[in-house]
């Protein structure tokens, strides 16, 4: 369907709708991400470079946050360990939407027996708690950047998989898809071109959310020390490294978990604002 | 009897999904490349090394074999040897059992009625000042992860004020004084997140309810706000509710690994990490049956207690 008036997209529709707490999320996300792209070039340090053999120096005009257990400059850690993070995070909610929305969808305009099976072994991948699967994986793998990243997208494909399935029944059984059917178009053309455009404002929200809980988990996998391995790090592992530190009065810890606070944060009240907007009715179609 | 059969469905069920779970778990660790022989030689085996240990291991067999086997084994209570230390699994499962239960306990019985009661508050007046700072300061802790309150609790409590130990490495002859003031950080940490997450949804529940038309007829009869809250609207909201704690205490689990490293306390979640760092494959297996099957009794639980709450299935037509 063709908008009367081309001015008003539903895109420009949203922005115009903009409160002053989904501006400050949505530059607090922006910032983050910039932060994390242009790492390399504007971390003071290298992330593995030990500047000083003494651990956990106090904050000072070299070392803005100070140094971690290692004598490692803290900010250029964090300018790092933010990087993989949101890379991680980004590639894996990326690949768990692929898959579950690609699968939900096949479930849904096909029904019948793939719809049974791939819903049954779903439900039974979400009948195990989500780091019991991680560990069981970890274990026999071991813990690498493929690995992490393959198990983590296929926890939260399962997730995704039964929203997708969710809104693609409710589209399924319109005219629409059935004229399309008795006209004779593909499974590609219905779920690209009938489901997808109907189903998108609803899965940016999911996005958001898998995205969230993605970081708190990686994170969470981080600090058992299941995550990124040294010399690498992740957000999670940051806070592991350090955790003595609090011991002797160092904030070294405390940065990386308030960075990781900060950003699923504004990711939800951000999200909050923007399901409200989906309430409304205002972006009903993108 | 409708009820019961209903019931008799749900827990068989039940049964289905732990033989599944059982299957995943044993796919998982048994089927995966990596295989229990290279975890115990390490990345430097020869294959006639290799070769050799799984035959001694049952490792040759086709491995519906193996499941059979193991399941049986599992059945009977033996979750075979620990690799790295040598000793049962389940004795070792047994040991560490204890405090996790203790500290998944004392916090679901700290959270449990903190977050109804907070939910119960919050919907009295939607959208009013009180329930306005509720949603703010849930929605906040729902996004921070149990490790930054942990560490916020350490430093201020352990390190700046020194009044609670920041280790809860629980000994089997702590007294009864220390073990309290080894728990009040993990259960606070724990209690957290998951009082944030019970308390919203105990809010949707009971408004859903509330816009019900037989909460609408009894406003009309002039029934008093309080008893409107607590006898009309909770009594229907109590399917949900408990569905909501049920899935909660299923996040305590995962929520239980994360504290119970933080404090160092020596339960099932520290017990199943450091098997998974040595690759310890048979107590990998054990703790993860062991939490999973908890996972899916309270998931069981929560479906059976919506059910014999539902007035519609307990006074059928």
């Amino acid at each position: 369907m063709r908008n009367a008036q081309p001015k008003s997209s539903p895109f420009r529709d949203l922005l115009q709708n903009l409160t002053p707490t989904a501006i400050i999320c949505l530059s607090i996300l922006i910032a983050l991400i910039v932060l994390a792209i242009a790492g390399p070039w504007v971390s003071p340090y290298s992330s593995t470079e030990i500047l000083t053999s003494e651990s956990y120096q106090l904050r000072s005009d070299s070392m803005l946050l100070g140094g971690d257990y290692l004598g490692r400059d803290m900010l250029s850690r964090l300018i790092y360990a933010l990087q993989i993070t949101l890379g991680v995070t980004f590639v894996v909610t990326i690949l768990a939407f692929f898959t579950g929305c690609l699968l939900g969808f096949l479930a849904a305009v096909l029904g019948g027996t793939v719809d049974t099976v791939l819903s049954r072994v779903m439900d039974a991948l979400i009948a195990l708690p989500a780091i019991m699967i991680a560990l069981i994986v970890i274990s026999s793998l071991g813990s690498s950047l493929p690995v992490l990243v393959v198990t983590l997208a296929l926890i939260d494909s399962t997730r995704v998989f039964r929203v997708a399935r969710a809104l693609a029944m409710n589209i399924v059984v319109s005219d629409y898809v059935e004229a399309a059917r008795v006209r004779g178009e593909g499974l590609r053309w219905i779920m690209g071109r009938e489901i997808m455009p109907n189903v998108v404002g609803p899965l940016a929200a999911e996005f958001g959310i898998r995205f969230t809980y993605t970081i708190l988990f990686m994170s969470a996998l981080g600090f058992l020390g299941l995550g990124m391995q040294p010399p690498h790090a992740d957000l999670g592992l940051l806070i592991q490294e350090n955790m003595q530190g609090l011991l002797f009065g160092s904030f070294a810890a405390l940065y990386p978990a308030l960075l990781i606070s900060l950003i699923t944060i504004t990711i939800n009240i951000f999200i909050d604002w923007y399901l409200q907007q989906l309430d409304s009715g205002l972006p009903s179609e993108f | 009897m409708d009820l019961l059969l209903i019931v008799a469905r749900r827990v068989a069920i039940g049964v289905l999904t732990v033989l599944v779970v059982s299957l995943l778990v044993f796919a998982g660790t048994e089927l995966l490349p990596g295989n229990v022989a290279h975890a115990i030689l390490g990345p430097g085996a020869t294959p006639e090394a290799i070769a050799n240990i799984s035959a001694r291991l049952g490792l040759d067999q086709p491995a519906y074999i193996r499941y059979i086997h193991w399941f049986g084994n599992l059945l009977h209570g033996d979750l075979g040897t620990s690799l790295t230390s040598g000793r049962e699994v389940s004795e070792l499962i047994a040991e560490r059992s204890g405090n996790t239960f203790l500290l998944a306990g004392v916090t679901a019985l700290v959270a449990v009625p903190l977050s109804v009661s907070l939910g119960l508050i919050a919907s009295t007046k939607p959208n009013g000042r009180v329930d306005k700072t509720i949603s703010a300061i849930t929605l906040t802790l729902i996004s921070i992860p149990d490790f930054l309150v942990a560490v916020i609790l350490v430093s201020i409590f352990s390190v700046q004020l020194g009044w609670l130990p920041a280790l809860s490495t629980i000994r089997p002859d702590s007294s009864f004084f220390e073990l309290a003031r080894m728990l009040v950080l993990p259960v606070t940490a724990l209690s957290f997140t998951v009082i944030a997450h019970m308390a919203r949804m105990t809010r949707t529940a009971v408004l859903n309810e509330l816009t019900s038309p037989a909460i609408e007829m009894a406003i009309l009869k002039g029934v008093p706000k309080s008893r409107l809250l607590l006898v009309h609207a909770l009594s229907n909201a109590i399917a949900p509710i408990v569905n909501v704690i049920a899935l909660n205490l299923g996040y305590l689990i995962s929520g239980v690994v994360v504290i119970e490293m933080l404090f160092n306390l020596n339960g099932l979640g520290k017990l199943m990490v450091e098997a998974v760092t040595t690759r310890d494959i048979p107590l990998v297996q054990g703790c993860a049956m062991l939490f999973c099957a908890v996972y899916v009794l309270l998931n069981l639980f929560a479906d059976t207690i919506s059910i014999v709450a539902n007035p519609r299935i307990r006074h059928p037509k």
